[in-house]
């Protein structure tokens, strides 16, 4: 990123509190201009105007910074570059790449340091797609290159260029170099390997289109239950503990999106570290590929400075959309929205604006909204349809889901995955409570559901039932203890109790059960409720609960997570249950 | 560049304001020299032309708006470091205050930091054995991490802090080991409780301690945890040394924050705290961990108590957002008698998996850490629910899930202070609680680890462990219907050889 600084005269600091820092003499910068701050020209963005003061928020340390040191407007928003080298990186909140500033500065992150997104140095295999004298609009592919092992990335004309192609390059070359001229009005427009775009608007696109095909994650909770939908929207709020971050991890290793963008907002660096590690070797179940060929990480620790910590979610969703518009279904993780949120906090306060509930500016929902509102399946001016999910980790405090970021994140948000620190307690993982947990995109998803098996949605119901009805049941337990049930409603218990344990929990460190494809959750499901059938028509034939929950075969119902080759043996189970129900009858 | 001023215009709890500095740096070391002659310290909140908001660390009593003077340093605040560190005891602002030489320092470093870059952290990978049963198989702790003591006023986390760092080892290595110690507004008696067991351990040569205590300046706990682990990261990265670095108390460490944020008329978030409290807390927490190509690692242990121990309170709450898990003490543990007090259900230590399994500990170590989780999690429900319907009309199972939870408590969480138990013993030890319950409720373990360890194979197959001397003592009936099957099969085989 080179800027032109354009000098105004004597613009220099004239107070500073934090990551805020006040500008004078700066008439004529606008609002969410990026200037360069102090000697050490440090990054920083205009967020206040009054008179000719501007107040500047400061995206690295500001520490020893003094009035009256310099300040560079550069008359352009905050941007990044999009091209590729994006995927299999990692980069800071504003999209500076670590390891290169690692290069620059060592294992500890100095400031002041301008590094460009991408590589301006490497040299890509350029494709072109259109041929000399081709009309070109905007957003259209024009080439492509082999981004990773996984991922060929279209090169597209950029917003508000078109015309007909006067000139067309091909083979290696640098980002930085002309692709493709074009010619309008007889002038001529060069099309790089990458584009800027600032991260505070959102991409255009032709249309929004209506999500209904499923992001399948391998999660059975998630898959089974509460579906979120290609370009959907979903919230994980949950205390700590309780096993967000493991879900987010979860969803960026298999969730079948061709594109993952992971953005660790304000959260732990011993978590983006392991991520990194284990990225390059995990495996992707549909391409066999590495996982972090498919992988753009960004990376705002808690400890890095707050204001880059406001804008990570806009560079994330940024460098998503772009993808979108490839064509690429694209999946975003944000961990944790409550600590840009917090970032928000900060900074308000810091302008001494009037807060809101909690302390929060009183634009915190309208922020929150328009985020989410940049997912979404689209048709996207290259005329591909690509999509951009979004999933949210929220941290309330305390747990507690009425606080602000919660409450105004679940109006947006269509689905809602609920972490429950009851059940992380006792290792129930993902501890995602099916009682208060919803999906909003489940009527739009039941067409699909019916093409893995046409009785899966009944399935579905039944277990939803099962459980519902053990949740009341649980209620009378705590009074008369469960002696005092009738044998039907044991039943139910056990049959809640096997689709708890043995569906619902997932262990996400176990090689065969880390993933689970829909074809095993249909297969296991039936298992289970096959069960509750049987054993059913086996209590009207006299039999006791307690001797059916003892059976040998209760103990395969428990393993089928762990059996790779389920889809094949499930009939075979339920064969066994079959035959094992009888035995007891006959013993009566 | 110093430059004095005597122009304070407004002293307001830990704050002054100094009117006429032109260019004060944001973050700068100020010199204040009150009538007396003595010197304090202080550092820039907010600078702007004309002025300068000063937070004094010593507290502001003494100072006047007249004759104080005001030297503003040009730096920033910094901690001269050297190994000559270790065995000695500073105040909270690193002034030695044994008996000792001065210390010559090496480097002078900035005591706030910079943020590791992520793609230069390595993986926290190596177990340490703390000897602590609790921790060992269900909260493991590996080097670079940062795992908080959750505690309540009046639980013994002082002593188990001790205990962790006089057992702590990591296994088959001979390296070297320091433990820094930041005290923060605990009483005398308490920091000597620690002076006193480094040294009887002998350990004391091995530990640095700055001591804030209960009378000292409350805003000079603002600087003293960030004095510790600056001196925690020369000795890890410089001098490759295995740093455990233990801030006591936290909660005071946030009063201190509290107090400023108040000062300053911020806007305050919860509970009165500061809105940036998780920042804050952010930058002394996640300057634990380890670096790639360092030898020297920085584990952090921070306790602090939970006021009314509740969870949900802003510094704990925080402070778990940031931490890689807690260890939380439960009162009613302590009031049973049992030590360490500790409660696995709402503990966690999020590194463990890197940590442990084949090579690194036992292959089962996940497994069984599971199956307790789970085990001990549904005996306490039960136990909730006999309140309530007694236990006579109690399931089979859930009598053993009763008995398994009352067992776990008395003999695998209680250990006594100076008792340190190997991980194998540890294991040993949940296999044989494990045992009492049927194999059918093994659903976490896997079914290879099963059959290798479970005592009851264990006597079955050719490794001819001594399992009457495990069960020495054990009063079998009580241990439930699976090991009485054990004794059968005891039993059975001798009598062929009679």
């Amino acid at each position: 990123m080179k800027f032109k600084y354009e000098v105004v005269k004597l613009a220099s600091i004239s107070k500073i509190s934090g990551p805020v820092v006040v500008a004078k003499n700066i008439r004529g910068a606008k609002m969410y201009d990026v200037v360069r701050v102090g000697k050490e020209k440090l990054i920083g963005e205009v967020i206040q105007l009054k008179g000719d003061k501007a107040t500047i928020q400061v995206y690295e340390d500001t520490t020893g910074l003094r009035p009256g040191e310099p300040v560079y407007p550069t008359g352009k928003p905050l941007s990044i570059q999009l091209g590729p080298g994006l995927l299999n990186n990692m980069f800071d909140g504003i999209a500076r790449p670590l390891e290169y500033i690692a290069n620059e500065s060592g294992d500890f992150i100095r400031r002041g340091i301008e590094v460009p997104t991408l590589d301006m140095k490497k040299k890509w295999d350029f494709k072109p797609t259109v041929k000399k004298g081709e009309k070109v609009k905007a957003g259209q592919i024009v080439g492509k290159v082999k981004e990773t092992g996984v991922i060929e990335h279209k090169i597209l004309a950029p917003y508000g260029v078109e015309g007909k192609v006067a000139e067309v390059n091909d083979g290696k070359m640098k980002v930085g170099d002309t692709a493709i001229i074009l010619e309008s009005n007889k002038r001529k427009i060069g099309i790089k390997l990458y584009q800027e775009w600032p991260v505070r608007s959102a991409r255009p696109y032709l249309e929004k289109m209506f999500p209904n095909i499923p992001l399948i994650t391998g999660q059975r909770i998630l898959d089974t239950f509460f579906p979120v939908a290609k370009g959907g929207t979903a919230a994980i709020p949950g205390p700590f503990g309780s096993g967000k971050t493991i879900t987010q991890h979860q969803l960026a290793k298999w969730s079948d999106a061709d594109i993952i963008v992971y953005i660790g907002c304000g959260e732990r660096g011993n978590e983006m570290t392991e991520v990194l590690e284990e990225f390059p070797r995990l495996k992707d179940p549909k391409t066999g590929k590495p996982l972090m060929e498919r992988t753009s990480l960004i990376a705002n620790t808690s400890n890095m400075p707050v204001a880059a910590r406001e804008a990570s979610v806009y560079t994330g969703i940024t460098i998503a959309e772009y993808y979108r518009d490839q064509g690429y279904d694209v999946a975003l993780m944000a961990d944790s929205t409550s600590r840009w949120a917090e970032a928000m906090r900060e900074i308000s306060s810091r302008l001494e604006e009037m807060p809101g509930e909690e302390g929060y500016p009183a634009y915190l929902a309208s922020k929150l909204a328009a985020f989410y509102e940049r997912a979404g399946r689209v048709k996207a001016l290259s005329e591909k349809e690509g999509s951009v999910s979004v999933i949210g980790a929220v941290s309330p405090p305390g747990g507690d889901f009425s606080e602000p970021v919660t409450q105004n994140t679940l109006r947006i948000t269509k689905v809602f995955w609920a972490l429950d620190s009851s059940l992380a307690y006792r290792r129930h993982f993902p501890a995602i409570n099916w009682l208060t947990s919803y999906s909003l995109y489940e009527t739009y998803l039941i067409d699909y559901f019916k093409k893995v098996a046409s009785e899966f949605p009944e399935l579905k119901r039944r277990a939803m039932e099962i459980l519902q009805k053990e949740a009341e049941l649980r209620e009378i337990v705590q009074l008369v203890g469960p002696d005092a049930l009738p044998e039907d409603e044991k039943l139910i218990l056990e049959t809640a109790k096997a689709i708890r344990e043995d569906y619902l929990q997932q262990n996400a460190f176990h090689d065969v059960d880390s993933y689970c494809g829909l074809d095993k959750q249909y297969q296991m499901l039936k298992t289970i409720l096959h069960f509750h059938e049987e054993a059913g028509k086996a209590l009207k034939r006299g039999i006791k609960v307690n001797k059916i929950a003892r059976m040998p075969v209760m103990e395969r119902i428990a393993r089928m997570k762990y059996d790779a080759n389920l889809v094949k043996n499930a009939e075979n189970i339920r064969k066994e249950i079959d035959k094992q129900l009888s035995k007891l009858s006959e013993v009566v | 560049m110093i430059t004095e001023f005597k122009s304070i215009r407004e002293v307001a709890g830990p704050l002054m304001v100094v009117e006429g500095v032109e260019r004060a740096a944001y973050g700068e070391l100020v010199n204040v020299i009150i009538s007396s002659g003595e010197e304090r310290m202080g550092q820039v909140l907010e600078t702007g032309e004309g002025y300068a908001v000063v937070q004094v660390f010593e507290g502001t009593q003494g100072i006047d708006t007249k004759s104080t003077s005001v030297r503003f340093t040009g730096e920033t605040v910094r901690i001269g470091v050297s190994s000559d560190m270790l065995g000695r005891v500073l105040n909270g602002r690193g002034t030695p205050i044994d008996s000792g030489p001065e210390i010559i320092p090496d480097e002078k470093l900035d005591i706030n930091g910079e943020a590791i870059n992520p793609s230069r952290r390595d993986m926290p990978l190596d177990f340490i054995q703390t000897g602590i049963s609790t921790i060992d198989l269900m909260n493991t702790l590996v080097r670079g991490q940062k795992l908080p003591i959750f505690s309540g006023s009046g639980l013994p986390h002082n002593a188990m802090a001790a205990q962790v760092a006089r057992q702590a080892k990591v296994r088959k290595t001979e390296e070297s080991f320091a433990v820094v110690f930041a005290a923060m507004g605990i009483t005398h008696e308490e920091a000597m409780f620690f002076k006193k067991e480094f040294e009887r351990t002998g350990a004391i040569d091995n530990v640095v301690m700055l001591l804030n205590l209960a009378n000292d300046p409350a805003i000079e706990r603002i600087i003293t945890p960030r004095m510790a682990l600056t001196t925690a990261e020369y000795l890890a990265y410089e001098h490759d040394m295995h740093v455990l670095v233990m801030l006591t108390d936290m909660t005071n460490y946030c009063e201190a924050l509290r107090e400023i944020a108040a000062a300053r008329e911020e806007v305050p978030g919860r509970r009165g705290y500061p809105g940036y409290m998780y920042t804050d807390l952010a930058t002394l927490y996640e300057r634990a961990g380890r670096i790639k190509g360092r030898k020297g690692s920085v584990t952090q242990m921070p306790i602090l108590t939970m006021p009314d121990d509740d969870i949900t309170h802003p510094i704990a709450d925080l402070t778990g957002y940031i931490t890689e898990g807690q260890l939380v003490l439960s009162r009613d543990l302590h009031r049973k008698g049992i030590y360490p007090p500790m409660n696995p259900l709402p503990s966690l230590s999020r590194l463990m998996k890197n940590g442990i399994g084949k090579g690194k500990t036992r292959e089962d170590h996940s497994d069984v850490s599971n199956q307790m989780y789970a085990a001990y999690a549904q005996g306490v429900e039960i136990r909730e629910l006999v309140a309530v319907i007694g236990e006579e009309s109690l399931g089979e199972t859930d009598k053993l899930y009763l008995k398994f939870a009352d067992e776990f408590e008395k003999k695998f969480i209680n250990q006594g202070y100076e008792e340190e138990r190997s991980l194998e013993q540890t294991l040993d030890l949940a296999w044989n609680l494990l045992s009492m319950l049927p194999e059918t409720e093994m659903k976490r373990i896997r079914k290879e680890y099963l059959d290798k360890y479970h005592p009851k194979n264990m006597v079955r197959g050719k490794k001819k462990l001594a399992v009457e001397e495990r069960f020495a003592g054990e009063d079998l009936d009580v241990l439930g219907a699976d090991l009485v099957d054990l004794g059968g099969v005891l039993k059975k085989k001798k009598k062929p050889k009679v």
